[in-house]
């Protein structure tokens, strides 16, 4: 499968056939571009999304610390820039076959898994925040809580 | 930037941990996260987390720290939209009101997953996808789920739900669809960025402060010392499953 | 005049075989639809929810399983204990506890939530699991009794051979139904479950089943192609099963007895014994009454042909019920999580789980059947399985 996502990407994307419609016409995306660059992640991004999961998911890890080092990992943070509003302006769901992802893996016919249990439109704000680790000034901190605990202990 | 692809590829081929530099390009290096960024963010094995819940704070009428798990999870709605029967529908935590059969005294808590040392939901799970973090929270890892609910079976709480029909719109921080297991995570995606579970949080702003959360393998900890001090009981202790939930004045 | 060897033709394609695979076949076609439904909707189309996560299907999908591993008794009989009168009917034993295995692995597979990650529980095992283990024992068995029928349709292979490879088999079905009867047994939590006894009562429990569903479907494909079956051989099949359901019965009374004993079990010895409602009824009525005493009283009180045929019907309807009370009951009972409280606000706390089981999960379960007995059929037809003539004269001049 990873042969053929390749070997699309090469005949598909790299020989510029979405241009006279043979190919699929991936939607533009807002931000910074990957550094990796894009060829690598249309080949790749199974493999970092797993990695990533297996990481975040069974370890814990979720490299919120400030240093630029960190991997933001989660599945979220893709769609702050790959996403597609409909004519509405809304945000398209997986429900849409205008959705970032299925209009490559509709392309290719490649069954997409994450979004029966995974949100597929931008984040909910409540997410957003916990990608910054919490500090002493925030209430909802472990700290914070921790030293009102001890605070009413003491009374 | 980061260049992910660098970091992830290292990491699968288990070179990642030791490394302490990367080379992106000729002639450009870049520090790797070798041991600090890591170990700041990987649940911790020197942690166990957990609830002390004391029932005589515990308000019957008050449920707001069920509707805190259901905000901030996003489970409820399908029942309260007459999609599923109540039967059918998640319950990551309940309260219960319970009546002493001997004295008659009255006492009102919430349970949730009793986050056990050892879990007969890991135990049973066929895959592992019923698993336990370095940091003591039992969760499910829903992308090896396969959805037989054997843990169900095996869980003395009645701690998990089964996701029984099609779910959308579920928040970043609480993936959960058909066909897989899911029950109280210790809201992990907010401890691992610092923050405390969300029944704890409403529970405090309720003004009642009837769950206290904190890690009970440091002895320094409120929830230690009150452990400590004070008389608490495991539910069904008899299976000396040793919860990381605790409770006291029931 | 008396034939020297046993031989072993394809059934034929006689109206009758067709009508019946059609038959199966319209029920095959249901259970794809109920499945389809199910898998599409979620099973918030079916009456399982929280409290009974294990509803219909798996009754059917156990039922099959301890069945399977006891149709391979005929075989071990034969090629283990050396019983000259049951070796002619050891490929078709051997061949009936592979299907019916399937069938019931089948309803298990589709049930699950996650049908489509079957892979996953094929690759990756967590080895403290019972359940990782059956998935194991499960595909060993299938292998095994597929190399063990092989070997007996070799006819130039040393029986040595053939003895050993039934040994392995008779082993590995005792395994396999201990590691049934444990994804029970193992299972603290629940009053109803947590019992050592669980393991020994699934392997007698699959003795009793898998030789009724012989008789019953041997008898069948005998008839459909008018081979005969002597009555002698069968009132001797009739009086094993009649010994095995009494052991059956046995092992629930020691299951039952022990419970009592322990004042903690007593509240489940109750609903199950005098106020369960259905349970009650199903355990009194038909599991002990209809699949134990009246197939014991007929196979040794009046032993013949029908009563043979009879006893082997009343054992299937009882093992099911038996199954269901188990399976079922075990989690309709509720459990105690607060010793020593009456809950009086909660959710379902403390009180009996109802549980209606919908017509999509008796389809599935339907489904499985008619599968295992579709590729029982179907191996009869292509394979050299079934004797053309197990007549007492027959049997006799070989015995």
């Amino acid at each position: 499968m990873r042969l053929v996502l390749a070997f699309l990407a090469v005949i598909g994307f790299a020989g510029g056939a979405a241009a006279d419609g043979t190919g699929p016409v991936v939607p533009a995306a807002t931000g910074d571009p990957h550094p990796e660059g894009s060829d690598y992640w249309r080949i790749h991004h199974m493999d970092m999304l797993k990695h990533d999961r297996d990481l975040t998911m069974r370890d814990g890890v979720r490299d919120l610390s400030p240093d630029d080092l960190a991997i933001n990992a989660s599945i979220g943070e893709c769609f702050d820039c790959h996403a597609v509003k409909d004519e509405a302006g809304d945000y398209v769901t997986f429900a849409d076959d205008r959705h970032f992802c299925r209009v490559c893996h509709d392309y290719a016919a490649v069954t997409v898994d994450c979004f029966s249990c995974h949100r597929s439109t931008p984040s909910n704000e409540s997410a957003v925040a916990y990608r910054t680790m919490a500090g002493p000034e925030d209430p909802s901190s472990i700290e914070a809580y921790l030293s009102r605990v001890a605070q009413e202990m003491n009374e | 930037m980061t260049n992910r692809a660098e970091m992830t590829r290292r990491d699968i081929l288990k070179s990642g941990a030791a490394a302490s530099t990367v080379t992106l390009a000729p002639g450009v290096t870049l520090m790797a996260f070798g041991g600090t960024a890591e170990a700041s963010s990987r649940a911790d094995a020197g942690k166990r987390w957990g609830l002390l819940i004391d029932a005589s704070k515990c308000d019957a009428n008050c449920t707001d720290c069920v509707t805190a798990c259901k905000v901030e999870n996003g489970w409820g709605a399908d029942a309260e939209h007459g999609h599923v029967s109540a039967d059918q529908s998640p319950e990551w935590i309940r309260k219960v009101t319970l009546k002493d059969k001997s004295t008659g005294r009255e006492v009102s808590a919430p349970v949730m997953c009793q986050h056990c040392e050892e879990p007969p939901c890991v135990d049973v799970c066929p895959t592992g996808a019923s698993m336990k973090r370095e940091d003591g929270i039992v969760l499910v890892d829903k992308h090896i789920c396969i959805g037989c609910r054997y843990c169900m079976m095996a869980c003395p709480f009645k701690a998990r739900s089964f996701v029984h029909e099609p779910i959308t719109d579920q928040n970043v921080q609480s993936p959960r669809g058909k066909g897989t297991v899911e029950s109280c995570n210790l809201c992990a995606p907010r401890i691992d960025s610092g923050r405390i579970p969300a029944c704890v949080e409403a529970c405090e702003n309720a003004g009642h402060s009837a769950i206290l959360f904190g890690d009970l393998k440091d002895p320094e900890s409120p929830i230690s010392k009150a452990l400590k001090e004070y008389d608490s009981v495991a539910l069904r202790a008899d299976l000396e499953l040793n919860p990381g939930v605790r409770y006291t004045n029931l | 005049m008396a034939m020297e060897q046993t031989i072993y033709r394809e059934l034929k394609a006689t109206p009758g075989v067709w009508q019946l695979a059609a038959l199966l076949v319209a029920f095959l076609a249901a259970a794809g639809g109920a499945w389809f439904y199910m898998e599409h909707h979620g099973h918030v189309v079916t009456g399982m929810n929280n409290q009974i996560v294990w509803g219909l299907p798996h009754v059917f999908a156990i039922f099959l399983i301890v069945a399977a591993s006891g149709a391979l008794n005929i075989a071990s009989i034969g090629s283990v204990f050396g019983q000259t009168a049951y070796k002619p009917m050891g490929r078709f034993s051997s061949l009936l506890a592979i299907t019916l295995l399937v069938g019931g692995l089948a309803i298990v597979v589709l049930d699950l939530g996650r049908a489509d990650r079957l892979i996953v529980a094929m690759t990756t095992y967590n080895f403290t699991s019972i359940f990782a283990w059956n998935v194991l024992l499960y595909n060993g068995f299938i292998a095994v009794v597929a190399v063990y029928l092989v070997m007996q349709m070799m006819r130039r292979l040393d029986y040595k051979w053939v003895k050993a490879a039934g040994f392995v088999a008779f082993l590995w079905r005792l395994a396999l139904t201990t590691g049934t009867g444990s994804i029970f047994g193992w299972l603290v939590a629940r009053p109803g479950y947590d019992a050592a006894i669980m393991a020994p009562m699934f392997i007698i429990m699959s003795f009793s089943f898998g030789l009724a569903i012989f008789i019953l479907v041997t008898l069948t494909l005998f008839k459909l192609n008018d081979r005969p079956f002597g009555d002698q051989l069968l009132i001797r099949l009739g009086r094993l099963l009649g010994i095995f359901a009494a052991a059956v019965l046995y092992f629930a009374i020691v299951f039952h007895l022990t419970n009592l004993y322990a004042t903690e079990h007593g509240g489940y010895e109750r609903f199950i014994l005098l106020n369960g409602g259905i349970y009650t009824v199903l355990f009194w009525g038909v599991q002990v009454v209809l699949g134990g005493l009246i197939p014991i009283a007929l196979v040794f009180l009046n032993p013949s042909r029908s009563s043979t045929i009879l006893a082997s019907i009343l054992v299937v309807i009882g093992g099911f019920a038996q199954v269901y009370v188990i399976v079922i009951g075990g989690q309709a009972y509720p459990l105690d999580i607060f010793p020593g409280y009456e809950v009086i606000e909660g959710f379902h706390e403390g009180v009996v789980n109802p549980y209606t089981p919908s017509i999509w999960e008796l389809m599935l379960g339907l489904g499985g059947v008619a599968l295992a007995l579709f590729a029982a059929g179907l191996g009869a037809k292509v394979l050299r399985v079934l004797p053309t003539n197990l007549s007492d004269a027959n049997v006799a001049a070989k015995g």
